[in-house]
């Protein structure tokens, strides 16, 4: 459904003195989520994975500037289709309750959303009932503002927010943020319901956990790109990851040990450095001299696909 | 392609900083032009002539003359070089007393700064014009009226700069730490507080200017300044107001036009001054 | 309601020391004026008058007494409601304001309100499509008003509208000849154009800039972002979103600045002699006046710093974070 190609996203900043650097916190990156799929795009906070999101939505700062090829539904997007796309065809689950106007009723804004997506007011009204239906929220709320809502009820507004318009691509950032245990298996069952009606989603997220429970894909992000896409229709387990990263990351996580590596000084130091390569050189099995020489592409393995020449 | 970051001279920044120099210069050349043009030009413009009255503008007369034979370009640049020493004085004495009140209120805290705030809520509590008018009537009028009225209505808002600026700074990690090292005060005043404070002040003084200037001509526009023996911009267009009926419109319009220019022409050094000296705006 | 009420209690305490203090501070800096009230009562006329009469007038009104007993029994005076009289409308200085004060009330009301609304809409407008072609027309336009003298305004607007091309009356609130009453409502309004359209003018400048500020702020924030993801265009969230958030910090702005509107109106109401409190005030500071002087500046206070209140009590009000909690 959504096919993302080399993307490169780049700022402009004015440092002290004359200098003006480029930063490019994306680059080659690519994706491809199919129909029916949740890609989690997994990767710690920061990096840069909620640009993605933006970037396919057109939504980025004034001084962003952007490369690379995105396709939506077989279509090459640009600027003016992406604004004809946009709330119609793919809709976004913000981070937090921050991204409601404040002095409107929750009600209203879905309803609102609902009418920008295109439907008629009658139409929008019975999609908004139903939205606040299917995301289990009763009708009282609906007269409630942004700022009454406790953090369980306000992920489910958002998430009414973004299918109202019956968007077939559902991006959703960083949703889990805050939640406890119990509010976030609900909205990951709510995410994979939604989903199951012939929609596609992209969830960000920076909790591998969250990830492995609900996504069918997993992208680690890292260092600026995707390093490694894992197939997750069984359970996954450590030696189905071949990139030193995401064992890095597995390692980190609570049951695991709460390993902190090295992994992240080797790669952010050379991250800021003018260097070629690939950035994570010396950080898996071996050093060969591809890894100097320029920075490997995905390459199929037997559970996804993965930058690694020693994979 | 393993670069992610690529770094290029900053071009842009460098004119632009250029650029605001170059319009600092040609502002104060500006002043200086008008200041010696005034000084320059005889009395012979000033002089009755009722051979040449009421003439529009000219070759000859490229202001007009006005109901008197006067030149009204003469009176034009005299005009505007009594309001800019009236505009000065007044905004320095102004300037002054927001620096005094406004570090004062910062450094002593408690009541002096209780009292201080309280006055500051005053005077921007009173329409500004109907002050003026009172503190000029009470000064019985004339320059010293004027500028009095003016110091002591416009000290408020470069009073709460320096104070919040006073008050960020004694706040601050290095004055603490320079206080611990054992520096007296007097070195941390001028090492550490001046050159805080004085760009600020300096900047607020020359943005306080157009507003003295406005206002010193709109209280001799209506009669409480300057008398005819001081033709300041303000009574130049007093005196035309008399003469609106009558359709001569140069009269009011050019030395209007004239002090708009000279008060916008302040406004954008202060205001390119302050861009300059601002570390996060010089950037952009 | 009740953290309203002591809210509301502590304002209006503020309200009167405030009162109170330029009050205080406009008697002192009066009673320091070189003037003889009795010559700027009596003018000429003083020279005919004999010892004894001059004698009766000074003790009449007190100028025997030291200042202090002066102010004190001015002062207690006027918390009884009484300013004394003004000497060159021989009338209560309360009905000269009462009276005057309407007419410059309907003035400074369209004038408000027309400044209000059209810098509302420019500022949205500038700060919507910013560093477009109209942000920069109508910044360029804001920063030289800015810097404009509104007499001058009033002056040109005279020139051209009332003497060249006569479209509007030269002066006053009504036609030559016609007393006050009889003046009908066209008239009135008919008068009152070139005036509000001065002060419309110049008040646009600061409304506009604000506004703009605000909306740029809006379109910054998360909400703004999201709304955009939504499928909104830019000028519909400007519209749908925008409006509504920056609506009130605009109001607060256009009730906290009527100090600027006072001040307009009275250089407005002396270039087209409108008799209004403007015109009052200035006749009574050349002509010495001094009751009905003192009696504008406490007048003038009062309107200011309930405007201000007004803006400080809107915020409560309207905000629905804050009127929620209120309702709980």
């Amino acid at each position: 459904m959504l096919a993302i190609e080399d993307l490169h996203i780049s700022f402009h900043r004015y440092n002290k003195g004359l200098d003006r650097t480029k930063l490019t916190p994306v680059h080659n990156l690519n994706l491809e989520i199919g129909v029916g799929e949740i890609m989690a795009i997994v990767g710690e906070s920061g990096g840069g994975k909620s640009l993605l999101a933006h970037a396919v939505l057109d939504i980025l700062p004034a001084n962003a500037e952007t490369g690379g090829k995105i396709c939506f539904c077989g279509q090459e997007l640009d600027r003016k289709k992406i604004n004809k796309l946009r709330g119609r065809k793919i809709s976004l689950v913000p981070q937090s309750v921050s991204y409601l106007n404040p002095l409107l009723t929750v009600g209203r804004q879905v309803f609102r959303a609902a009418v920008v997506a295109g439907l008629s007011k009658k139409e929008a009204k019975i999609a908004r009932d139903s939205a606040f239906d299917m995301v289990s929220l009763e009708e009282a709320s609906m007269k409630l503002y942004p700022f009454q809502l406790s953090g369980g009820m306000a992920q489910r507004v958002l998430v009414a927010m973004a299918t109202v318009g019956g968007a077939p691509l559902i991006i959703a950032d960083e949703p889990t943020t805050g939640l406890d245990p119990e509010l976030l298996a609900g909205f990951l069952e709510l995410l994979r319901v939604t989903i199951d009606n012939g929609r596609a989603a992209m969830l960000i997220t920076h909790d591998l956990n969250a990830a492995r429970k609900v996504a069918d894909k997993i992208a680690v992000f890292a260092g600026g790109t995707i390093v490694e896409i894992i197939n997750n229709r069984e359970n996954l387990t450590s030696d189905k990851l071949s990139h030193p990263y995401s064992r890095a990351l597995w390692d980190s996580l609570p049951e695991n040990g709460f390993n902190l590596s090295e992994i992240k000084h080797t790669y952010s130091a050379r991250e800021n450095g003018n260097q070629q390569g690939c950035l994570f050189r010396g950080a898996c099995c071996c050093d060969r001299e591809q890894c100097e020489k320029s920075i490997p592409p995905l390459m199929p393995v037997k559970h996804g696909l993965v930058r690694c020449w020693n994979a | 392609m393993t670069n992610t970051i690529v770094q290029q001279p900053k071009q842009v920044s460098l004119l632009q900083r250029k650029k605001a120099v170059l319009i600092c210069l040609c502002c104060v050349f500006f002043f200086v032009a008008l200041y010696i043009a005034g000084a320059m030009m005889g009395d012979t413009g000033l002089r009755t002539d009722f051979l040449h009255r009421n003439l529009p503008p000219s070759l000859d007369y490229p202001f007009g003359t006005d109901w008197l034979g006067r030149d009204l370009l003469t009176r034009t640049v005299k005009g505007l070089c009594i309001s800019i020493q009236i505009g000065m004085l007044a905004a320095m004495c102004s300037a002054v007393l927001a620096g005094l009140l406004g570090v004062a209120a910062a450094t002593f805290g408690g009541k002096v700064d209780t009292v201080i705030t309280g006055m500051i809520d005053v005077v921007m509590s009173t329409p500004h014009l109907v002050m003026l008018i009172l503190i000029s009537f009470a000064m019985g009028g004339g320059v010293q009226g004027v500028v009095v009225a003016v110091a002591l209505t416009h000290w408020t808002r470069l009073a709460r700069i320096l104070r919040a600026e006073v008050m960020q700074l004694k706040n601050a990690d290095y004055l603490q730490l320079s206080t611990r090292l054992g520096k007296s005060k007097l070195w941390i005043a001028r090492n550490h507080i001046l050159p805080h404070l004085l760009p600020q002040f300096v900047i607020g003084l020359i943005l306080l200017f157009p507003h003295a200037i406005l206002h010193s001509a709109g209280l001799s526009f209506l009669g409480f300044g300057l008398t005819p023996h001081n033709p300041s911009i303000g009574i130049l267009l007093s005196e035309s107001m008399q003469q609106l009926s009558t359709g001569h419109w140069w009269l009011a319009v050019i030395p209007g036009v004239c002090l708009i220019c000279m008060v916008k022409v302040f406004d954008i050094l202060g205001n390119t001054l302050r861009y300059l000296s601002d570390p996060q705006t010089s950037q952009q | 309601m009740k953290t309203f009420c002591k809210y509301f209690a502590s304002k209006m305490l503020r309200l009167s020391i405030i009162v109170a203090v330029v009050s205080v501070l406009s008697f002192v800096l009066v009673s320091f004026a070189p003037l003889d009230p009795i010559t700027a009562y009596l003018g000429y006329d003083r020279l005919q008058i004999s010892q004894e009469q001059e004698a009766q007038i000074i003790s009449r009104w007190g100028l025997d007494k030291s200042p202090p007993e002066r102010f004190l029994s001015w002062a207690g005076n006027i918390l009884r409601g009484d300013f004394g009289k003004s000497v060159i409308f021989n009338e209560p200085v309360v009905d000269v304001i009462g009276k005057r004060f309407v007419a410059s009330f309907w003035l400074m009301f369209f004038a408000w309100l027309f400044s209000g609304l059209l810098g509302f809409i420019l500022g949205a407008v500038a700060g919507t499509f910013r560093n477009s072609l109209a942000d920069r027309v109508i910044r360029f336009y804001a920063y030289t008003l800015a810097s404009t003298p509104t007499f001058w305004v009033a002056m040109i607007l005279l020139v051209f509208f009332a003497v060249k091309l006569g479209w509007f009356p030269v002066c006053c609130a009504g036609p030559l000849g016609v007393a006050p009453e009889d003046v009908s409502f066209a008239d009135r309004l008919y008068h009152l154009a070139l005036p509000v359209l001065t002060l419309s003018l110049v008040g646009i400048a600061q409304i506009t800039l604000h506004t703009r500020e605000k909306m740029i702020d809006f379109f910054q924030s998360n909400h703004a972002t999201y709304a955009l993801a939504c499928g909104e265009t830019r000028s519909s969230t400007a519209i749908f979103h925008g409006l509504r958030n920056i609506l009130l910090p605009a109001i607060t702005l256009q009730f906290a600045s009527l100090g600027e509107l006072f001040s307009g109106s009275v250089l407005a109401e002396v270039v087209f002699s409108y008799p209004g409190l403007g015109k009052a005030t200035v006749d009574a500071g050349i002509r010495g006046d001094v009751p009905l002087l003192l009696g504008v500046v406490i007048f003038s206070t009062i309107f200011v710093v309930v405007g201000n209140l007004i803006a400080d009590l809107l915020y409560t009000l309207v905000d629905p974070r804050v009127r929620t909690e209120e309702a709980i």
